[in-house]
């Protein structure tokens, strides 16, 4: 097992790499620079003798091949550089919104997990009946209805019925835990509804699948408790294809939450991401990107890890 | 009341609100309405409280704290709480200046020195008494910027020839050449007194940190969330400011923005929103919001690239030019849009604008649009291209690029020339126009204040201008444009502004399509704001009280 983790951890340097070529020089085919925008976007009557200044200031006048050099010992040493933009390290404007994106995923994951086990276990154990008919409804709107949508229900309706809205800047859960989770939970309820549709309706398909399964068959005959072959025998084993899920929605909520982070005016990755892009800000962008592929790399090798805990004839050698 | 006074608010022309909007009774109610809380809000106008904190939405976030090297508001209403400036504009009496760090001055007769005598006892945020080498530092980084620091205004302050600091309290800027508008730059609210021992420190300390002798000290600016500032108990503006503090929460979203006004998390939004915006908070709001309205010192331009056939030719620019109804399209997009006024290169109703009538006969802003599209019509065919296609570059920004773009292709359709709306973004956008990579373009001109030497700059020949997206080059119009900076006598600037607006027009290099009209949205206990035709102006917010 250990073997195992230490590859597939060697192994995140590649693909990063790979990922690091491709986001650099993907973001050089875009025109324009953030150099225009910082001085020209609001109509600005700069001399190009000045803009030329700034972009040898940020080296944006370097032959590409020197830039991208600059970019992958940056890389090496964990350097990710200044943004173009703020001319603050990356690292410092990231790790600023990162506590926030992590914990409104943190949460959504949570009401989705909590909801959805219960909810896609009934359905399937209750196939055909109006229950069933109930979840399935519930989860169709859950995948049908955008978050931001979601969200912007969620808005109206506390600003029209109750003539309140939740904080609009955001207080660290050490700080204030009240103040923290009246902001967030409506974001997180928001997504969460999405993300507990798709996971709740894995469970189910997977459930029923399992439930046709022998072992099921001969658990039942051996006289096991019929709780305790959902639980031990059937959900245990139907839940992996949720886990898989649920990982790839967490990565995905890390920085995805572009339009629900606007609705609610949170200051999250996915609206840092907009904005570095509109401005060619591409130092962050390249480290943004960067944070979200090694988010992904790593919630990948849990889900395989986690297969190994869940199903005991999954043996990582 | 002053005809030619440029500041409109709607609360003074009541009646012809009520005429031109008769049919919408919904909306006389709320016009009703907010006149009734300007005049209440007057009343209380004398009595300032102390104390409370201001929360206020800012649409964009600043790059940097350096006012000297940015364009945008985003910087102005992050900064001008901390900071001041040499004078600043009385918007009692725009565009009329008084002093900030000033407390008195004199002009040379023939414009060729400015003597400033500074207040006594003004203190930088840090302890520093401020003296009249800090405005020389201040002025110098931003007239001739050591290397590597980005100064957006050193052209406006070329014609500075030396700064004197006779004594500490005195400050001389001589002068190489005449420039009509000095008084004015000197009010700019981009011109932050900084300290020289900042400056010697560090020449670009004041993109990163906030040392100023404003009402307000700087407080923390969290990135992406919010600035805040607290009173500045040793303020030179004795009794000022009267708030405790504010908060300048970043809403990048138009919606959460309204929300939160709505919900009362946020009392104002200092730069402006959309008239559909504000009819939701009216409706929504009814009594507890004041809307105050203005004509706006931005417009969009549509610009021809002359580099590119057939745009090269003068005839097809005019004609095009001539196709656009301005005064029927003011009429309908001032519903949907920020977009209503007609007008010349400077803004209409400000001193130096043409009047409506003088307008009308000029290339592109008939009122017999009939006749001007058959002109349209013959002077393609006559140039040869009476089936024109074109591409029309625009920014992806739905407020009011967008409607100003379908409206232009519809205006275009109707004289026979097919139109390709292509929206970008921003980046792209601004590569395309600076590279000159586009046939035809909506553009947009960017005032802080009515100064015709900055609103005509727009127009020079590119080598002078690299603003001027047309590319054209026009020795004509630069030199109407320099003899109109030398002219002190303000009859004689307006006809040059005249005679540059005929030139431009006749020419068709480019030309403004309409000027943008601001809205503010304060609630009624914001009190001690005021409003003025540009968004860069009163935000230092000294004299802003809560009435609750």
């Amino acid at each position: 097992m250990l073997r195992y983790t230490l590859n597939r951890v060697l192994l995140m340097i590649p693909t990063l790499i790979g990922v690091a070529v491709l986001v650099f020089f993907m973001l050089r085919v875009i025109p324009g620079d953030v150099v225009e925008v910082k001085l020209r976007g609001d109509g600005g009557a700069v001399s190009q003798e000045t803009i030329e200044m700034e972009r040898h200031r940020l080296g944006l006048d370097k032959p590409l091949i020197y830039q991208f050099k600059d970019w992958m010992v940056g890389l090496a040493t964990l350097d990710l550089g200044t943004s173009m933009w703020t001319d603050r390290p990356v690292t410092e404007e990231i790790a600023i919104r990162l506590e926030l994106s992590l914990q409104v995923a943190i949460m959504a994951s949570f009401i989705a997990v909590l909801l959805a086990v219960p909810l896609g276990t009934t359905a399937a154990l209750m196939r055909g009946t109006w229950i069933d008919y109930a979840v399935r409804i519930i989860t169709i709107g859950g995948l049908s209805i955008p978050s931001f949508w979601f969200g912007m229900l969620i808005m109206i309706t506390l600003l029209y019925l109750f003539n309140w809205l939740p904080p609009i800047t955001f207080t660290p859960i050490y700080v204030d835990p009240l103040a923290n989770l009246a902001q967030l939970v409506w974001p997180a309820l928001a997504v969460g509804y999405r993300y507990c549709a798709v996971v709740a309706r894995m469970i189910r398909s997977s459930l029923l699948e399992v439930l046709n399964e022998d072992y099921i068959r001969t658990a039942r005959a051996k006289g096991v408790y019929e709780k305790l072959v959902i639980s031990r025998h059937a959900l245990r084993n139907a839940l992996l294809p949720a886990i898989t899920v649920i990982g790839i929605e967490f990565a995905f909520l890390i920085g995805g939450l572009v339009v629900t982070e606007q609705v609610f005016n949170l200051n999250g990755i996915g609206m840092l991401f907009v904005q570095s892009v509109s401005r060619n800000d591409f130092t962050l962008i390249q480290g943004m990107v960067m944070l979200i592929a090694a988010f992904y790399v790593a919630i990948n090798l849990v889900v395989d890890l986690l297969y190994a805990v869940f199903d005991p004839r999954i043996r990582y050698t | 009341m002053d005809p030619s006074r440029p500041l409109i608010r709607e609360r003074s022309r009541l009646s012809g609100v009520l005429l031109e909007t008769a049919s919408l009774l919904p909306r006389i109610l709320a016009v009703v309405i907010l006149a009734l809380s300007g005049a209440v809000r007057d009343s209380h106008a004398q009595n300032p409280k102390r104390g409370g904190t201001l929360q206020f939405a800012i649409s964009a976030e600043t790059p940097h704290y350096d006012s000297h090297g940015s364009d945008t508001f985003a910087t102005v209403h992050f900064a001008a709480p901390f900071y001041s400036t040499l004078l600043r504009f009385n918007l009692d009496e725009y565009p009329q200046v008084i002093g900030d760090l000033a407390d008195g001055w004199t002009v040379a007769p023939d414009l060729m020195s400015y003597t400033f005598k500074l207040h006594r006892g003004v203190r930088f945020h840090d302890g520093k008494e401020l003296s009249s080498e800090d405005i020389k530092a201040s002025y110098d980084r931003l007239r001739d910027p050591p290397a590597g620091i980005v100064s957006t205004r050193k052209a406006t302050f070329a014609d500075i020839d030396t700064i004197e600091t006779p004594d500490p309290l005195t400050v001389v800027f001589k002068m190489k050449a005449v420039n009509a508008s000095m008084l004015e730059h000197f009010a700019s609210p981009w011109n932050a007194i900084y300290s020289i021992k900042d400056l010697a420190a560090d020449p670009n300390g004041p993109k990163t940190r906030v040392n100023g002798t404003g009402p307000f000290i700087f407080v923390e600016h969290i990135k992406g969330s919010h600035v805040s500032g607290r009173k500045n108990d040793d303020y030179f503006r004795k009794g000022l400011p009267y708030l405790d503090g504010f908060k300048g929460v970043f809403t990048l979203q138009a919606a959460a923005m309204l929300n939160a006004i709505q919900g009362g998390q946020l009392m104002a939004e200092f730069r402006g929103i959309s008239p559909a915006e504000r009819d939701r908070l009216v409706q929504a709001m009814g009594a507890k919001i004041r809307i105050e309205e203005s004509s706006w010192t931005v417009n969009l331009l549509v610009v021809f690239n002359t580099e590119r056939k057939p745009f090269d030719d003068a005839r097809v620019r005019k004609a095009l030019a001539m196709a656009i109804d301005r005064w029927g399209g003011s009429a309908g997009l001032s519903r949907i849009s920020t977009l209503r006024s007609v007008g010349g290169v400077v803004r209409p109703g400000s001193p130096l604008a043409a009047a409506p009538d003088e307008l009308a006969k000029l290339p592109g802003f008939s009122r017999d649009i009939k006749t001007a599209r058959e002109d349209a019509r013959k002077l393609l065919a006559d140039a040869g291209v009476p089936q024109l296609k074109f591409q029309l570059w625009n920014r992806n920004l739905a407020m009011p690029y967008t409607p100003a773009g379908i409206f232009l292709v519809d205006q275009w359709r109707q004289i026979g020339v097919e139109v390709e709306h292509k929206q970008s973004d921003t980046s792209p956008y601004i590569a395309a126009m600076t590279n000159g990579n586009f046939d035809v373009a909506i553009d947009f001109s960017n005032l802080f204040m009515d100064d015709s030497t900055l609103a005509l700059a727009k127009y020079l020949s590119f080598d002078k201008a690299p603003q001027n997206m047309s590319r054209s080059k026009d020795p004509e119009l630069d030199k109407l444009y320099e003899d109109h900076i030398r002219e002190r006598d303000p009859a004689k600037r307006k006809a040059l502004v005249a005679a540059f607006e005929k030139r431009l027009f006749e020419q068709g290099y480019q030309q403004p399509l309409l000027w943008w009209h601001r809205i503010v949205p304060t609630h009624k206990s914001v009190m001690g704001w005021k409003m003025s035709p540009s968004h860069n102006l009163g935000q230092d917010l000294a004299e802003v009280w809560l009435n609750v």
